[in-house]
């Protein structure tokens, strides 16, 4: 299928301030309070009441959901759809870029990801870098712009990324045959010494910004110290204003991670694919960091031989607040069944295998005032499955963001026919326009 | 046909090679002419007096006795075309792409990759387009038969390429063909990609813009606090780079679609640049986001078309497909939104497909006198020379075209062109001059 043809397809969906909703009848998974069948009533974006049974306000769109099932949108801690480039690797210090900058709302991912119940996700940088670029959280609300996807309110944040990839930009022939390294740093310890001395720089940045300030109060005429795109960033998270994200695989770089953070006084929000974290789970725990990993990937890269499918369950029971991430547009669209995994893989219950995905998540990114449950007065994202989420039979019927039908099961499969229409119409069109090209005499010999 | 009025009778020839005749009188009178003026309404039949390069008089004087007279008889005047985006007048630099998309920039030598922007990669702006112009471009030639009498040409190579120059396509001496520089700052989103220097990747690209404004803003706040006093301050260095950022009146920045033109506009708004976006193939798309930001637009006439060679195998989406089909209503949907636009022709392969072009737009919806104006007097607005250029005014530079058949039209023939006062004629009543580029 084409992207055009979904992007069209899906604008139709966006709809403009809608009246009440009233989704009845379904088996509501709340997250946080329990499951039960009933109703859930929706009301300017916002989740109004949520109970058994529960009254329809007049004029209100009702949709008999029974025998489905209901929960809150999934949101991702670790994406990198929605975006024009994801990684400035030249630099292994490039927290002056930002995804911001270059968020695409024309990614069909995001489409495809809205069609897995997903939400909210946070679209972080690539992990090219030491210090990689700055985040953001989006909700996956597609047909708008860019300005639209933006989730208003989330923390921001930056990417850091330990281990091979930021050790590793690439190698050039050097002399006599050689091979050289590209880009310090070439190993793990240099990755250490370069968020080591980045923030040595950010702190230095910091105090010259403070005593043209205090120099200022006191009325003196000065020039104010250059505005550094890359150390502003940093003094936030040294400020405590930005939360960092690092990717990171192996325990000992995760530790040394803990105690840099410790030492410059800034903390570690969420530790990003963390597969060795069930040996470091209580350092991360007394930290404070999250843990946003993935079900059961392992052996891909060499730093990664020693994950288990187990380490999100050991996490969770250890205290560490624990999410499951896709890092992949494709696996975006199926966390729910990741989420399962951890069921068969250290005997989490189904809340806690949903919260994984939902509330989790909400919290490491300091959204679930907002989002991440159904719960009277957040926004109104949901998901109605025809089956238990958990189940991997389970596919997705509708989804709403802020109380509005972003996708439709019955209306994307109805639309794509007239979609294919619109297509051949268009590629007849050009090949009549198109010069006649003379027929060659294919007479067999 | 061949119309030498005067050519033979004139003492004063100048042959030029390519087979063109200048002629130097310094009067010249076009008597009896449909009169187009742009700026006001169209004059069924009326005189157009030349002096000294500048138009005397439009309407209905009379022709001084020293005057070199024209019959206008069945003829139109137009003011000069001007191409809103070209790299005319600067054979030795790559010229636009089709795409609309940035030349990349030509490893001239090696150097070593940039480890951040205080490295100045991919920057020249301080190069200056008025001061690299040359007479030998044979396109200069090809584009006067066209119609076009004048250019705003630019340096595109890079991220911060260059400071372009409004200019005349004619001239005895390169310098004479400068109207106005410098005219703006020509930025791409040039990249080399990942493995390359900073910046590899289009967000850092965005990143390194930002902080060059960043530091041409301190730059210029040390400049002007040292240049009052600087009697025991210490002096700030010299920054070529940033001394070129600051001097650009405007700053043209790349969009083709909707979601590059927030982009852009938003980078624009952030930075206080006087932003005019170009490329616009999707314009029609979103015309509202362009009216919204009052953004001023250069809209690239090279409609895009099936990339040649591509894989016939290969399908392409909906939105592809409907973008060919439907880019050239671009230029309908900004008039109904209100959008200020120009045309650029800098990105046609040649002169003669500037027409077909142009009539791909009106039959997609737009007036001839929009299109007209696309090329005369909104590109002198939008540029700020419209004091000089862009309409058949008393007072105003003496470039004009004069075509027997409405400008655009099929049969349409180009009599002359006027640059300075200065007669040129296509030596062919066709003017389908193939330029080997």
């Amino acid at each position: 299928m084409t992207r055009l043809l979904w992007a069209a397809l899906a604008a139709s969906f966006t709809l403009p301030a809608a009246p009440p909703v009233v989704i009845q009848n379904a088996r509501v998974l709340t997250v946080t309070r329990g499951s039960f069948t009933g109703a859930v009533l929706v009301k300017d974006g916002k989740i109004a009441e949520a109970a058994e049974k529960v009254m329809i306000p007049p004029g209100a769109r009702v949709i008999d959901a029974g025998g489905q099932y209901l929960m809150p949108g999934i949101i991702d801690c670790h994406s990198h759809i929605a975006a024009d480039s994801i990684n400035e690797g030249a630099v292994s210090v490039s927290s002056m870029t930002g995804i911001e900058d270059v968020l695409n709302p024309d990614d069909i991912s995001i489409y495809r990801a809205l069609a897995g119940g997903v939400t909210t996700a946070n679209i972080l940088h690539g992990s090219a870098n030491s210090i990689g670029g700055k985040c953001i959280v989006i909700k996956t609300r597609w047909g708008s712009a860019a300005e639209g996807l933006k989730f208003k309110g989330a923390m921001p944040g930056i990417k850091f990324a330990l281990g091979e990839n930021p050790k590793r930009r690439g190698m050039d022939d050097g002399p006599a045959g050689s091979r050289r390294n590209l880009r310090y740093p070439g190993t793990r310890m240099g990755v250490e010494d370069v968020i080591r001395e980045a923030f040595t720089e950010a702190k230095a940045y910091q105090a010259r910004w403070k005593e043209y300030e205090a120099g200022k109060a006191r009325g003196e005429t000065l020039i104010p110290p250059r505005r550094d795109l890359k150390l502003e960033p940093l003094v936030e998270v040294l400020e405590g204003k930005r939360f960092v994200h690092a990717h990171c695989y192996r325990a000992d770089e995760i530790l040394m991670l803990l105690r840099v953070a410790d030492e410059f006084g800034f903390k570690i929000r969420t530790l990003q694919h963390v597969l060795e974290g069930y040996k470091v789970a209580r350092e991360i725990a007394a930290h404070g960091a999250g843990a946003s990993t993935f079900s059961d990937w392992w052996s891909y890269k060499v730093e990664a031989y020693d994950a288990i499918p187990y380490n999100a369950a050991i996490m969770v029971r250890k205290g560490v607040l624990v999410s499951l991430n896709s890092d992949s547009a494709e696996l975006m669209r199926r966390l729910n069944t990741e989420a399962a995994k951890t069921m068969k893989y250290g005997g989490l219950t189904e809340t806690e295998a949903l919260s994984l995905i939902t509330i989790n998540p909400a919290k490491q990114l300091k959204i679930d005032d907002r989002v991440g449950s159904i719960e009277v007065g957040k926004d109104a994202d949901l998901v109605l499955f025809d089956k238990h989420p958990l189940s991997s039979f389970a596919k997705v019927q509708k989804v709403f963001i802020d109380g509005a039908l972003y996708f439709d099961r019955d209306r994307d499969l109805s639309e794509r026919q007239l979609l294919q229409l619109k297509k051949k119409k268009l590629l007849e069109q050009e090949k009549q326009s198109a010069p006649q090209q003379k027929k060659q005499d294919r007479r067999p010999q | 046909m061949k119309y030498r009025v005067l050519a033979l009778a004139c003492s004063a020839l100048v042959f030029l090679p390519g087979g063109i005749v200048a002629e130097v009188p310094s009067v010249i009178a076009i008597r009896g002419a449909r009169i187009v003026t742009v700026s006001g309404p169209v004059i069924p039949r009326g005189t157009v007096i030349l002096r000294d390069g500048l138009i005397e008089a439009v309407g209905d004087a009379q022709p001084p006795p020293e005057a070199w007279v024209i019959d206008g008889e069945g003829l139109t005047v137009y003011p000069g075309l001007l191409d809103a985006l070209s790299t005319l007048g600067l054979p030795d630099m790559p010229r636009l792409n089709g795409t609309g998309r940035p030349n990349a920039a030509r490893p001239r030598s090696a150097p070593a990759p940039a480890r951040g922007p205080e490295d100045r990669p991919l920057n020249t702006s301080y190069l200056r387009a008025a001061g690299e112009l040359s007479l030998t471009d044979r396109r200069l030639e090809a584009a006067r038969n066209a119609g076009f009498t004048g250019a705003v040409t630019f340096p595109t190579e890079g991220v911060f390429a260059g400071l372009g120059a409004v200019i005349d396509l004619a001239g005895k001496r390169p310098g004479e063909m400068v109207v106005q520089s410098p005219a703006g700052l020509y930025l791409t989103m040039y990249n080399g990609g990942f493995g390359t220097g900073y910046p590899s990747s289009l967000m850092g690209v965005i990143a390194y813009i930002r902080q060059i404004y960043l530091d041409a803003g301190q730059y210029k706040a040390a400049r002007d606090i040292y240049a009052a006093h600087p009697n025991g301050l210490k002096r700030p260095g010299y920054d070529k780079w940033l001394e070129g950022v600051l001097e650009a009146p405007r700053v043209l920045l790349p969009a083709n679609d909707p979601k590059e033109f927030e982009r852009m506009l938003r980078l624009g708004e952030e930075l206080n640049l006087q932003v005019l976006l170009y490329g616009l193939a999707e314009g029609f798309r979103a015309p509202e986001i362009l009216r919204k930001h009052n953004a001023r637009v250069l809209v690239n006439l090279r409609w895009p078309e099936k990339p040649r060679g591509a894989d016939p195998e290969a399908e392409e989406t909906l939105r592809v497909l409907e973008t060919r089909d439907l880019a050239p209503s671009t230029p309908a949907a900004l008039v109904k939104a209100g959008v200020k636009f120009a045309f650029y022709a800098g990105a046609l392969e040649k002169p003669a497909d500037l027409a077909p072009a142009v009539r791909r737009a009106m039959i997609a919806g737009l007036s001839h006198d929009d299109a007209v104006r696309a090329m005369t007097l909104n590109v002198a607005e939008l540029y700020g020379v419209a004091d000089r250029l862009g309409s058949v005014e008393k007072g105003k530079i003496a470039n004009l075209v004069v075509t027997r058949g409405d400008l655009f039209r099929d049969k349409t023939e180009v009599k002359y062109v006027f640059v300075d006062g200065m007669k040129y004629e296509p030596e062919t009543p066709a003017p389908a001059a193939e330029v080997t580029r």
